[in-house]
């Protein structure tokens, strides 16, 4: 029994919040917010030079070999400074490349970082939705997942997806298609005949989505299982709750910090119960987060077969959680906490717009259902 | 990384799992065909079986050997625990005495106290009880009033009232907790004693709850002689004597793990069969709320375990993990309820027995809102409630609270 950071995971940690400081990342989110997305830094070069990009890439392919825990922990810290690093959209499709049997050519550049790929998030079907879908422009309930058709050297895939996390500017998009009905993995360079990638922000400034459009596109068929295809799903969702729980730890902490020193009728407001109940219900939810982190992050290899439950898990928690800490700095705060200048509403525009994401929380709240539901059948 | 064995422990396992597979067929059947149902019956073939997990190196793991233990590590007992379940045979009757008591009189009682107590509580032969809670002493235990007076001849005289004593009806001791000075502070003026459950002036009553059941006691003394080596740790240091056992108490908590049986799958098991109800959105989502939190509890079990293996003590902290469990068993309960109606809450059903069990225990252990002000005190280092009872005598105090001390 070992459920603690190893002296390399704590020092991959500490080298991300070392890197990372030496940006002004929340000061850039709100410029951004106003209209200056020039303020956001690039942030590619920090994450090359530390080899985020080939954290789970093996070293054979120039990668660093790591385990999804490890990329949890360097996105907790991303999330913790509001930084806007492309890894959500990258590193799950460098886990599907990864295991795919024919894409040791394009796993190299994306391991250094000198290509940048995006994940085309594409959800596995649940015991309600027998189909393969995504997540719609507007609310329209789920839409059926691209389509592809064989051609000649590979395939041609057709397809739109909306809200795909770090695709504007990527270089290469990895995702699910399916051919002959059935899932298959797709390659496809972002500057191909019929690829179309409109950049769009929504409320939270630092967060970089493209709505993807796919007209017979030129891909190519990668060699890997649909449970690949699902895993690299539910690896998206735990990597945006180490995220949103690295965010709800900055939260927490700039609350106490104020309750401490913020005075009222002649008592630090940290004193009264409201305060601190409020604060410790904060704090329950992330340490219930961070224990799902460490599930999501064992069952990945350990456990696959409970990956989808543990992953989902930590994306319910994990969501709800930042949610609760965003509103709960801005109210500790009082008034203050909902002016333009303080840091809580990036916090809490961060929470908005994450909780929608990928699915959304619902979505991913109710694939939990789905797990504990077979895992009772099947007692 | 891992929730792996280490090779030392493996082996520790496939003993224990070996010596259960040996003894398993004296176990005291509880549940199920062929089970007793004699209380008396039941509680003589569990005292037994109890002494056979302690012979076996099954029960007092972490006790050192001088007194009857295996000396070994927390995870050691862990397992032994999880292999217990896992034979789904009964674990020890007295958990509360090995687990928290008999670790206490390890920790501060005299060499006689231990030579002449620890091995019959060890066995089952001789069942304890924890005698701290009063009617006006629970989350602030420092509060109690049960009163020991010293005699000339060295001996005391006890009076008071307890609550909350699990297992008080076939207890014979109990360790408790009394206040032998009202005109120093309140956490100075406790002393811990060993009270023979079978005294005069003991009166032992069931508690009954919202269920029907009385799962609990109340404990009455009414001037109950105590011979002067009842002491344990001091005349004037019940209160240090009292911190220790309920650190034990934690780590009995974390030891335990598994949510206190209150899993994910046990509730899921419900709406499974429920073949409307497994595919109604609104079930799911309250469903899939409430199992993540479940689950979570489990993996913050493995970490505490973890923290355990390395020599660290569970802090408060780890009472949120019995916030979450409570709750999500609470809306679990509410869950099932909605989507069986009223017949759901028939008496007969584990379910309306939950339903009923379950808002007193939220209060278990020191009710939610003192844990939540402990956690946000000494986790988060938030300034704490102003007390207007730091410094002033007891008996000064009580009369402020216009009662006589």
């Amino acid at each position: 029994m070992n459920l603690a950071l190893s002296d390399e995971q704590e020092f991959l940690r500490e080298a991300a919040r070392g890197a990372l400081s030496r940006f002004k990342t929340l000061q850039a989110a709100r410029e951004a917010l106003d209209g200056d997305e020039q303020a956001l830094p690039d942030l590619w070069p920090t994450a090359r030079q530390a080899g985020w990009p080939g954290l789970l890439i093996d070293e054979e392919h120039g990668g660093a070999g790591l385990d999804a825990f490890d990329a949890m922990l360097v996105l907790g810290e991303c999330g913790r400074v509001l930084a806007a690093i492309e890894l959500l959209g990258h590193l799950p499709a460098t886990a599907i490349l990864g295991d795919a049997a024919n894409a040791g050519e394009l796993l190299e550049p994306l391991a250094s970082g000198e290509r940048r790929a995006a994940y085309l998030p594409v959800s596995p079907p649940s015991d309600l939705a027998e189909d393969w879908s995504v997540d719609p422009n507007g609310s329209a309930g789920r839409l059926p997942a691209p389509v592809a058709v064989a051609a000649q050297g590979g395939v041609q895939v057709t397809g739109k997806l909306s809200f795909v996390p770090d695709a504007p500017g990527a270089d290469l998009l990895v995702g699910v298609a399916l051919l002959d009905g059935s899932p298959v993995g797709v390659a496809i360079e972002a500057d191909a005949a019929g690829v179309t990638v409109e950049a769009v922000r929504r409320y939270d400034a630092t967060r970089s989505l493209g709505h993807v459009s796919l007209a017979d596109a030129p891909a190519t068929l990668l060699e890997v299982s649909p449970e690949s295809l699902a895993a690299a799903w539910h690896l998206a969702q735990s990597l945006l709750a180490a995220e949103s729980l690295g965010s709800v730890e900055t939260a927490l902490d700039v609350s106490v910090a104020y309750a401490k020193e913020r005075h009222t009728f002649g008592r630090a407001i940290g004193s009264y119960q409201a305060v601190k109940h409020s604060l410790t219900e904060v704090l329950r939810q992330l340490d219930n987060g961070r224990s799902l982190l460490y599930y999501a992050g064992w069952a990945r290899n350990g456990a696959p077969a409970e990956f989808p439950l543990a992953a989902s898990a930590s994306r319910s928690v994990g969501s709800r959680a930042l949610d609760v800490a965003a509103r709960t700095m801005i109210s500790v705060h009082g008034g203050i906490g909902a002016t333009w200048e303080h840091d809580a509403p990036l916090y809490f525009r961060r929470a908005q717009l994450s909780r929608r994401l990928l699915g959304g929380t619902g979505m991913a709240t109710d694939r939990v259902a789905e797990q504990v539901l077979a895992q009772a059948d099947a007692a | 990384m891992d929730l792996d064995d280490t090779p030392e422990q493996a082996a520790h396992r496939s003993k224990v799992r070996a010596w259960l597979e040996e003894n398993r067929a004296q176990a005291p059947v509880l549940q199920g065909p062929g089970a007793l149902q004699d209380e008396d019956e039941i509680l003589a073939a569990r005292r037994a079986w109890q002494g056979r997990l302690a012979e076996g190196g099954l029960a007092g793991v972490v006790w050192p050997r001088e007194y009857g233990g295996q000396g070994l590590g927390p995870i050691e007992q862990v397992i032994c625990n999880q292999e217990i379940a896992r034979a789904g045979v009964p674990g020890i009757l007295d958990a509360i005495g090995v687990g928290m008591l008999g670790p206490t009189i390890i920790a501060h009682g005299s060499e006689e106290q231990k030579t002449r107590y620890l091995g019959a509580m060890l066995h089952g032969d001789e069942v304890w009880c924890q005698l701290f809670s009063e009617p006006a002493a629970g989350s602030d235990l420092a509060a109690v009033q049960t009163r020991a007076r010293l005699q000339d001849d060295g001996s005391w005289r006890l009076s008071g009232q307890k609550v909350w004593t699990t297992n008080a009806q076939f207890a014979s001791y109990g360790l408790l907790l009394a206040r032998t000075d009202a005109d120093v502070p309140k956490h100075k003026g406790m002393t811990m004693f060993i009270v023979p459950m079978d005294a005069e002036g003991v009166t032992v009553r069931g508690l009954r709850q919202i269920s029907g059941e009385a799962e609990f006691n109340e404990v009455f003394f009414d001037d109950v002689e105590i011979d002067a080596g009842s002491v344990v740790g001091g005349v004037g240091n019940g209160w240090g004597t009292a911190l220790t056992t309920l650190m034990y108490e934690r780590v009995t908590i974390g030891l335990s793990g598994e949510g206190m049986g209150y899993t994910p799958t046990r509730f899921a098991a419900a709406i499974a069969a429920d073949e409307h109800a497994r595919r109604d959105p609104e079930v799911r989502r309250q469903l899939g709320e409430i199992a993540s939190e479940l689950t979570a509890v489990r993996f913050t079990g493995y970490r505490t375990l973890t923290a355990l293996q390395k020599g660290q003590i569970p802090g408060p902290e780890a009472g949120l993990a019995k916030v979450t469990i409570v709750n999500g068993a609470i809306k679990a309960g509410d869950l099932l309820a909605d989507v069986l109606g009223p017949e759901g809450l028939d008496e007969h059903t584990d379910l309306a027995y939950m339903v009923s069990f379950l808002p007193g225990l939220k209060s278990a252990g020191g009710t939610e809102e003192i844990l939540r002000n402990t956690i946000g005190e000494r986790v988060l280092g938030l300034p704490p409630e102003p007390r207007l009872d730091k410094g002033i005598p007891f008996s000064e105090l009580r009369s402020k609270e216009g009662a006589p001390a």
